[in-house]
């Protein structure tokens, strides 16, 4: 267990860095850094003292040396646009994009789970089928019209609901910010984690269902009913631990995305999170933003895929033997 | 009164366009502490009348007459609730395959715990008392200690311990095992029927066994009932109906069971016997393309000769030599094949026989020692067209019939491909005259050739195999388990058909089977592996006469007995030891 561990830690850590050099190219190949950063007036001498004072003449290796010891730390640059420390811009804007996929990811699991229960075990229902075609939309819509339409109809017809914004935040330690604690906060929420987290709700649901109708057929299910088992320990001890396993891969790696690629989500709610400050960096050419974000959602990735292999683990006693 | 009465049982499954009658006019009775065997071929409904009695039918199968009594209280038809305090309390089951019954993500203990608790009042420490008391009587040793842990952490035969154990939790009156030893090596197959017989008599309680295995009914039933295509076509006392068979099913089916106290030249063909697969059109295989260029140089002594053979796999890798791991499936082997003798190799699972076989053909490569084939030496020939020419010798039949044919190729063309590759014939039209004959020969007819191998039943498959493997001409057969996969009606024509098959072209065999009984008809002389090594080779009536080897013996001595079985149809075919 603590070989494997390892073995995965190090294995992350060669994405990161292959991540990283990723990242750090950005800098040396879209457009002149020194350009992006001083007005037209500047002098050549002057661009030639900036350049060296911000390291560009080094060799390149030293450079890269460099820009992973201060991406360790934290230090992302300066951003060209708001002429800000990258850390700080993020560290901002984190919260707003935590909270929104975490809720996504929330109400995708809990609808997707249940449903997906209940469709494996009656597929033959007019309510399984009627799931099932409800899913089929939201795999097929675009998040961003599925977002216009809520918006449309809680916002503009309805007014019940906010159409844009986080909402009143409160300040919750030194640097986060939450929209769970005020009325407003919570209303701003509930569309755009709707609008995330459809798909994934859909997926989930589709997913154990498949795997149910699977897990049901198998003898061990079929020795438990014979044992005069209650249908909820065949069901809910025997039947949908079984299915975890894999639900387990395809939730981590959603999660993965649901923050990395909320951008969506965010440019349509006007969400102040790391997305839309993305989006505008890449119209703003900001590449110490564009850079940044590349490492955090690499590092976000690689984290919950650690986390899930260490789930594995726990939840099947077969893998837990040493391969011997 | 008896326990279990079953009275004029049909079930029948709806479908679109018609009902399937799977189980018709079916009359069984179990009496208390007795042992009834179901016996049959596959289709025979034998599981569903299992499954109908514990109400456990697979949809959209019903129950559309009869009636099922318990202690004189009529169980079908109960509401699902009833059913389900039924199940496990009062009637128990056991199924085939002890590594898939149990749920894997679950310690035995909370398995048992969870049933033992769904049934009886008891608290939590209680139910695990009785959970440890229970291991300890269906022979777990250590039973405290290994209730923690999980079932893949048994090995097959303590699983089905694990899942009897289970079965018998809640003290039910009757338990249903269906194929309880079917997926276990013949020695621990004997333990779990010992223990079956002992839970009978010491607990009293009344078993259904549903098997198609004649050695399993001789071995532990007192009544026996005889199941065709859904009917019941004999039923009575076990040494009454295999002693002295009156339907002439069972007569027939009797008669295709191979015995390891007798060796038969063939089994007798018998008309209820489906697909028997007579030749539509005889071939005279010595002026035929088949028999043509099989006359090879002699070799000097044994046609094949392994000596000091290892296998050795790696389980666990490492950049350093020294931290790597091996599992030696087979440990310095040597033995001699001659010129047309059949060399039979019988073991366990995991004893290693199929690997020699994989070796043997060039699908493994081996760690150490040496293959003599004819003179040659195969482990260290690397000339392509050398290595093709060899391999053209040898050819392999598989256990499997379902996967050892692609899908998606007509018969025709998974037989002509071996013809074609080896360039043994110089035109097309030959190739599919060479075809039809083997398709003729092995009893399949020309008109099979045309079809894709799904529509075939497991025999026939087992005997498009046997045409592609000769289709190459070969001079050596390996035929490994060839008919672990079928009814053994079916096995008794394929085991005649590769005995016919080896007369008329002189073909050298090597067998691998676990069925003793088997490897008696087929082989001239046997080998007896255990863990990779080999025990012991000697001729075949000796080694059944005269076992000196002490696992040899042992695994003669956990063989059903099947003395109790009629002999009728065979006194013309037995053959007297020379």
């Amino acid at each position: 267990m603590l070989g494997f561990a390892i073995r995965r830690l190090a294995q992350a850590i060669i994405v990161m860095i292959v991540v990283a050099l990723l990242a750090f190219t950005l800098f040396r190949f879209v457009g002149d850094p020194v350009n992006q950063m001083v007005g037209i007036e500047t002098s050549i001498e002057e661009r030639e003292a900036l350049r060296e004072r911000l390291g560009l003449n080094d060799p390149i290796p030293v450079q890269f040396a460099r820009f992973i010891k201060s991406a360790a730390q934290f230090d992302f640059g300066t951003s060209y646009q708001f002429r800000q420390p990258v850390s700080d811009l993020f560290l901002k804007r984190i919260p707003a994009t935590l909270e929104l996929s975490f809720m996504s990811a929330l109400f995708a699991l809990a609808v997707g789970i249940p449903m997906g229960i209940y469709a494996g075990l009656n597929r033959e229902s007019w309510v399984s089928k009627l799931f099932l075609s409800v899913s089929l939309i939201g795999i097929s819509l675009p998040t961003f019209f599925i977002g216009i339409l809520l918006i449309f109809l809680f916002s503009v017809t309805l007014q019940w609901l906010p159409s844009f914004g986080r909402g009143e935040v409160v300040q919750v330690g030194s640097w986060w910010t939450t929209g769970l604690l005020t009325v407003s906060g919570i209303k701003a929420l509930i569309l755009p984690s709707i609008t995330l987290g459809l798909y994934q709700m859909t997926l989930i649901m589709r997913l154990i269902r498949a795997e149910m109708l699977e897990v049901i057929r198998t003898d061990y299910i079929k020795f438990a009913r014979a044992r005069g088992l209650p249908n909820r320990l065949v069901h809910f001890r025997h039947a949908l631990k079984n299915t975890l396993v894999p639900v387990i891969t395809i939730t981590g790696l959603q999660l993965g995305s649901i923050i990395a690629f909320a951008t969506i989500t965010e440019t349509v709610f006007q969400w102040p999170g790391m997305g839309l400050m993305f989006l505008q960096a890449v119209q703003n050419v900001d590449i110490p933003i564009m850079s940044a974000y590349l490492l955090l959602t690499a590092f976000l990735f690689v984290s919950i895929n650690f986390i899930v292999d260490i789930l594995y683990y726990l939840i099947d006693p077969r893998l837990r033997v040493e391969r011997a | 009164m008896s326990v279990l009465d079953i009275q004029n049982l049909k079930v029948e499954f709806p479908g679109r366009k018609s009902t399937f009658v799977a189980v018709q006019g079916v009359n069984l009775q179990v009496e208390a502490g007795k042992i009834l065997g179901v016996v049959g071929e596959s289709g025979a409904g034998k599981s569903t009348v299992g499954n109908a009695v514990i109400g456990l039918l697979q949809e959209p199968g019903r129950i559309a007459e009869g009636e099922v009594r318990l202690h004189g209280e009529r169980i079908d038809g109960l509401s699902e609730k009833k059913m389900r305090a039924l199940r496990g309390r009062r009637v128990g089951m056991i199924f085939q395959d002890p590594l898939t019954s149990l749920d894997p993500l679950q310690t035995i203990e909370s398995q048992l715990v969870e049933t033992i608790r769904t049934h009886l009042p008891m608290s939590a420490s209680q139910a695990t008392a009785r959970a440890i008391e229970l291991l300890d009587s269906v022979g777990i040793p250590d039973p405290a200690e290994r209730i923690k842990q999980y079932p893949h952490q048994f090995s097959g035969g303590m699983r089905q311990r694990v899942v009897i154990a289970l079965a018998l939790c809640a003290e039910p009156e009757v338990v249903i095992a269906d194929e309880p030893t079917t997926a276990l090596d013949v020695s621990i197959q004997a333990q779990i029927l010992e223990l079956m017989k002992k839970l009978c008599v010491e607990r009293n309680v009344s078993m259904l066994v549903i098997t198609h295995d004649m050695g399993v009914i001789a071995d532990i039933t007192d009544h026996v009932a005889v199941m065709y295509r859904g009917k019941l076509v004999e039923y009575g006392e076990t040494d009454q109906v295999l002693g002295r068979p009156q339907h002439p099913y069972t007569q027939s089916l009797i008669s295709a069971v191979p015995r390891p106290d007798i060796r038969v030249k063939r089994f007798p063909v018998v008309n209820y016997i489906e697909e028997a697969g007579t030749p539509t059109r005889h071939i005279d295989i010595s002026t035929h393309w088949l028999g043509k260029a099989r006359d090879y140089a002699k070799p000097d002594g044994a046609l094949v000769k392994i000596r000091d053979l290892d296998m050795r796999f790696e389980t666990k890798g490492s950049i350093f030599p020294s931290r790597r791991k091996y599992f030696s499936a087979v440990k310095k082997v040597s033995f001699d094949i001659h010129e047309g003798e059949t060399l039979g190799i019988v073991g366990e699972s995991g004893s290693g026989k199929s690997t020699i076989a994989r070796v043997i053909t060039g699908l493994y490569h081996p760690s150490g020692g040496s293959i003599d084939f004819a003179g040659t030496e195969l482990t260290s020939l690397k000339d392509p067209k050398k290595v093709l020419a060899m391999r053209r010798q040898m050819q392999m039949i598989f256990q499997d019939p379902y996967s050892s044919l692609n899908a998606r190729m007509r018969v025709r063309t998974i037989i002509a491909e071996p013809i074609k590759f080896h360039k043994l014939a110089s035109s097309n039209s030959e190739v599919r005259q060479i075809v039809d004959d083997l398709l003729d020969h092995v009893g399949l007819g020309v008109a099979a050739g045309d079809k894709f191998p799904h529509e075939f039943s497991g025999g026939q498959r087992q005997r498009i195999s046997i045409a592609r493997a000769l289709a190459t001409r070969p001079r050596f057969l390996i035929c490994d388990e060839p008919t672990s996969a079928l009814d053994v009606s079916i096995q008794a024509q394929i085991l005649n058909l590769l005995k016919d098959l080896q007369e008329e072209l002189g073909l050298t065999m090597l067998f691998i089977s676990h069925d003793l009984a088997v490897i008696r008809q087929m082989c001239n002389r046997i080998g007896v592996m255990r863990n990779g090594e080999l025990c012991e080779v000697a001729d075949c009536d000796a080694l059944f006469e005269n076992p000196q080897h002490p696992y040899t013996k042992q695994l003669l001595n956990l063989m059903p007995s099947m003395e109790l079985l009629s002999r009728a149809n065979l006194q013309d075919s037995v053959e007297t030891p020379a």
